[in-house]
């Protein structure tokens, strides 16, 4: 029962030793793995539930947007407080939203979710302060009051998303085994029994969907120091089905899963893109189909590792 | 005896059809209660107004002096007034034993047990064991060890009968409604369920209301009858009695005097 918090401790580890000889494309690859990654976890949470958001782009432009106006208007690049901050207000928008969301299931909820990440990307075409569609930059990472050489700024970001990303992930496997985690399959089945066993369905899906965006937003914020720049395709709808392509890719079956899938993805999107710049959705579409048709229960699936 | 639950005045209408009509019960505490009819007859929007599924047009349920007419399924059942269903609700992809661990996760969350602080494995209330080994308790008293790791989409109908009775007693609830707990099950097995049912439900004084159309069964196991036709109670009296009155001959048993 304990290998899943193990196996994270070794993946934190390896990274962190590993990170000082890896090439800067390599670094990047993995930071922005553990950024999709992060996205990819709150959407498994939401799908254990048999709920499927179309629209987490919503919470990661949310992250990403609040880290880039702590920059913009308040002169702060730390990540920490960045990626604290895209939480933090992906958490608020998505408490609110909520009250809503977590009335609907099917194919409501995943096209109200969708629905609201484009009203986002609507809204931040036209608002100018934010830079229109080109967006703007977002100031050279910093951490704890330090400012990385241009060398190690790389890695600084990439070991902060590892311990993040690896405390998110012990976080929701520990949620996972409580009561309220462990009513996800059930609210799937049958949330009339739900109900008369005396539990809100709704309440559960409403904290869960809470978690799914505040990992969202952290996650936004991370990619947004680690590309250094933001604009509002953050939260077009193609970007909330690369975090679902991630998330199925993935999984259910436990917390590693979500980053293994998003550091594929990536190896997957940037070989196809190398390969052939302008067919490169095709790869990644054959990529998908042979996922589904070989691997229906995620990377991790087959080998019953829960 | 003590009243334990009190219905007065019940009425509900689906459009032009009264499912009830000035339903009265005053159900007695530790007392066990069958409830007959033709179908369309009432009984089980009466549980269902009882459960808080369906609200009552007009009148009033109280529950140990409380009024709960309007209070929400979940509500009802944290107060102690569970149900099973006509056709089972379980969760179909978990295994018996999961389904059973789903249901003392609700009731460990309800008491503010287990939650994502906690440490080993907290007792649940009423049991005052691990949650693991209350499941394995109520399994084996309503024989359903042998099903632990059967999946509960592919269990037989008793079975799935049975398990969705056992998911009502977790909560231990003070009254347990029991919507046909014996339809889809062979003739056979009838009495054997039934008296597994209460047997694993009796030990723990809860009171039981059951709809039953099966008159023998209702003449062995209920203590009281309420007999439902066309939205109305015609007849509250002991099964003997009950089962002997020239309407409920008529219009339930089918038989005429």
């Amino acid at each position: 029962m304990k290998r899943t918090p193990l196996a994270l401790a070794a993946i934190l580890v390896v990274v962190l030793a590993a990170g000082p000889w890896l090439p800067q494309w390599a670094m990047f690859i993995v930071t922005v793995a553990f950024a999709r990654g992060l996205v990819a976890l709150g959407l498994m949470l939401l799908l254990r539930a048999g709920l499927v958001s179309f629209g987490q782009a919503l919470y990661f432009c949310l992250g990403a947007y609040a880290a880039g106006a702590l920059g913009r208007f308040l002169g702060v690049s730390d990540i920490v407080l960045e990626m604290l901050a895209g939480g933090a207000v992906a958490a608020l928008a998505a408490f609110v939203l909520g009250f809503l969301l977590a009335r609907y299931r099917g194919i409501f909820f995943g096209l109200l979710s969708l629905a609201l990440s484009m009203i986002l990307y609507g809204l931040l075409v036209k608002n100018e302060a934010l830079g229109s569609t080109d967006g703007f930059n977002i100031l050279r990472s910093t951490l704890f009051g330090i400012r990385p050489s241009a060398d190690w700024v790389r890695y600084a970001v990439m070991a902060t998303a590892a311990v993040v990303a690896v405390g998110a992930a012990l976080v929701v496997d520990r949620y996972l085994q409580t009561p309220l985690g462990r009513l996800a399959p059930a609210i799937k089945d049958n949330e009339i029994r739900v109900e008369y066993m005396g539990a809100s369905a709704r309440y559960a899906v409403h904290v869960k969907y809470v978690i799914a965006a505040a990992l969202a937003g952290i996650g936004g914020a991370l990619a947004a120091t680690t590309v250094g720049h933001i604009d509002p395709d953050m939260a077009y709808w193609t970007t909330s089905g690369e975090f679902i392509f991630i998330a199925i890719l993935g999984g259910t079956s436990n917390v590693i899963a979500p980053f293994a899938a998003a550091l594929l993805y990536g190896l997957i999107h940037t070989t196809a893109y190398d390969l052939s710049p302008n067919t490169w959705q095709m790869s990644l579409g054959i990529a998908l189909l042979l996922l589904i048709v070989f691997l229906p229960q995620g990377l991790f699936g087959r080998f019953g590792w829960r | 005896m003590a009243v334990i639950l009190n219905a007065r005045g019940l009425c509900k209408s689906f459009g032009a059809v009264s499912a009830a009509a000035e339903v009265n019960a005053a159900i007695e505490r530790d007392s066990v209660v069958g409830l007959i009819g033709t179908n369309g007859a009432g009984k089980t929007t009466f549980i269902n107004m009882i459960t808080g599924y369906l609200k009552p047009d007009r009148g009033t349920i109280e529950f140990e002096g409380r009024d709960i007419t309007l209070l929400e399924p979940r509500e009802i059942t944290r107060l102690g007034i569970c149900r099973s269903f006509q056709i089972p609700q379980l969760y179909g992809s978990l295994s018996v034993f999961d389904n059973m661990m789903v249901a003392f996760g609700v009731v460990l969350a309800n008491a503010h047990r287990g939650g994502f602080f906690s440490r080993g494995h907290p007792l649940v209330p009423g049991f005052e064991v691990p949650a693991e080994e209350a499941a394995e308790r109520l399994l084996e008293r309503f024989g359903l060890a042998e099903y632990r790791d059967r999946n509960a989409q592919v269990l037989p109908g008793g079975v799935r009968k049975l398990l969705d009775i056992a998911l009502a007693m977790v909560a231990r609830p003070r009254i347990l409604l029991l919507d046909e707990p014996t339809s889809g099950v062979s003739a056979a097995e009838k009495f054997g369920i039934m008296q597994m049912v209460l047997d694993g439900v009796r030990a723990e004084g809860v009171t039981v209301l059951f709809v039953e159309h099966d008159m023998e069964v209702v003449g062995r196991f209920a203590q009281r009858v309420l007999a439902f036709y066309d939205g109305r109670i015609i007849a509250d009296a002991a099964p003997q009695v009950a089962l002997a009155d020239p309407e409920v001959k008529r219009y339930v048993v089918g038989r005429h005097a």
